[in-house]
């Protein structure tokens, strides 16, 4: 009943391509979120085939759920391999939820420097916002009784799985 | 005060940091997820905004009963680059000298509503004796007391240990110098055997050793030569001359013609190993200023390492305190 990650990739690459050409934008640089949204782009580059540096986000030290659930333990660095200052950039994320993780993100990357613009690409929207945060492209949004949440496992293979919470 | 009463005192109810006293009893893992969380913060100390707004809103006072350059700093600067409202007051040189008391000094500062207090004294024990007796919620971090301990030098000791040489399992790594009076030396030994140094050295004079250093799991040196053979990592200790009583040493010259990091004695270690220095450093009485300024000698670094260090201690502690302040909401009004 779940979407094939990689079949909404190929989706989401072909329309990722019309809407940067549209808009004139060139030579954007990517970047993921740990872990999922990381996983993603670096599928979404090769099927795009650019053999492009993948920047990559770790958003942990800017949660706004920090002071309750701490930090997380196997928490690992930031890597952004080019300039940010400027730049186009498509930011990438594996599942839309509430939208805090993007604030988090848009958070950090300002402290890198002032983009010229943020494209949101997103695997899956679960339609369940809490923020103001709307995804440019998006593979497939999924209506989720509100005890179910979907996670992306990989890298190899890429897979989504739906979990059921006990609340 | 013993381990297990010590180790409970830094731990919430999930086990997680909520003071950072000593790091004896702590476990491997939570040693493990101070260094992997520093790493983190390495690498915000390379960005253009070398910020994050872990601790914005709270406030982090430091007090030093007790001189400090490098620590002070790091610790203010380690604060910053959280976002945090940053105090510091020194007060060796204020309240205590017009007779005030520990708690009573404590308690002055605790109505300025600080989240936090990095605390440095010269009585060994002084941060446990307030953590015991601060407010619930406020977390405590030893940044030095007396000859007990010093974690967060440990802990960056540690760090710069695992930049350099990685695995801990297969090191051999030498302690230098006067073991006696360092906290350093205590908070190294501990941590070395808890991450797994198979071959921990102290290497001092009698008269600079202190009694049962046995009970540490160390080897121990009065020979340098001996001691320093095929090392991986040699940790000098300063000469602590403002603690030394009389009568423990003839001279700072006898001391660097026994016990001194020269060119000559570090060539007896393993080719790649690796200098530091708690600092500040005493060239030409415990190092050689050659091997000092040497590409081997990695203190500058140490001092890098110790601002990420304490930006994980603090934002570990400050979580760990809010973890606990909601337990205890939780507790009083059941779900």
């Amino acid at each position: 009943m779940l979407p094939q990650p990689t079949e909404l990739i190929r989706q989401i690459a072909k329309e990722l391509q019309q809407n940067l050409a549209q808009r004139n934008i060139t030579d954007p640089g990517f970047i993921g979120i740990h872990t999922g949204g990381v996983w993603v782009a670096r599928e979404l580059l090769a099927q795009l085939q650019l053999d492009e540096p993948l920047g990559e986000l770790n958003v942990s030290f800017y949660r706004d759920d920090f002071s309750r659930s701490g930090l997380h333990p196997q928490v690992r660095p930031s890597q952004l391999p080019f300039e940010v200052e400027n730049r186009d950039l498509v930011l990438i994320d594996d599942v839309l939820m509430s939208g805090r993780t993007i604030r988090a993100a848009l958070n950090e990357l300002f402290d890198y420097g002032r983009p010229a613009s943020v494209t949101l690409v997103c695997l899956l929207d679960l339609d369940a916002r809490e923020l103001p945060v709307r995804p440019d492209i998006v593979g497939q949004t999924l209506s989720l009784p509100k005890n179910q949440r979907v996670k992306l496992t990989g890298p190899e293979p890429l897979a989504l799985e739906l979990r059921t919470l006990e609340i | 005060m013993n381990t297990a009463t010590k180790c409970q005192l830094q731990l919430n109810e999930q086990g997680r940091l909520r003071h950072f006293l000593s790091l004896d009893g702590l476990p491997r893992e939570l040693l493990t997820e101070i260094l992997d969380t520093a790493d983190s913060f390495l690498e915000v100390g390379a960005r253009a905004v070398k910020k994050v707004p872990l601790m914005r809103g709270m406030t982090v006072c430091n007090v030093f009963f007790e001189n400090s350059t490098r620590t002070r700093t790091t610790f203010e600067l380690a604060a910053k680059r959280l976002s945090a409202d940053v105090i510091t007051l020194n007060v060796s040189t204020s309240s205590t000298s017009k007779g005030e008391t520990l708690t009573d000094t404590l308690r002055t500062l605790e109505a300025m509503a600080a989240d936090m207090f990095v605390i440095r004294h010269a009585e060994s024990g002084a941060t446990h004796f307030i953590a015991e007796h601060v407010s619930p919620n406020v977390a405590i971090i030893n940044g030095g007391d007396g000859r007990h301990a010093h974690p967060t030098q440990g802990m960056l000791d540690m760090l710069t240990i695992r930049r350099h040489k990685g695995d801990f399992t297969k090191l051999r790594v030498a302690i230098v110098g006067d073991i006696l009076h360092s906290r350093v030396a205590r908070s190294n030994m501990m941590a070395l055997k808890t991450l797994g140094c198979p071959d921990i050295r102290v290497i001092a004079p009698k008269t600079l050793l202190p009694s049962g250093i046995e009970q540490y799991g160390v080897n121990v040196y009065n020979n340098i030569e001996q001691g320093i053979k095929d090392v991986d990592v040699i940790i000098m200790l300063r000469l602590q001359r403002e603690r030394m009583r009389s009568g423990l040493l003839p001279s700072e010259g006898e001391f660097f013609r026994l016990y001194g990091l020269t060119e000559e004695r570090l060539a007896l270690a393993d080719p790649e190993a690796i200098v530091m220095h708690p600092g500040p450093i005493n060239r030409g009485v415990e190092i050689e200023s050659s091997v000092a300024d040497s590409p081997r000698a990695v203190i500058l670094n140490q001092v890098t390492y110790g601002i990420a260090i304490r930006m994980a201690v603090l934002s570990m502690a400050m979580s760990g305190q809010n973890e606990q302040r909601l337990l205890a909401v939780q507790q009083k009004e059941p779900l």
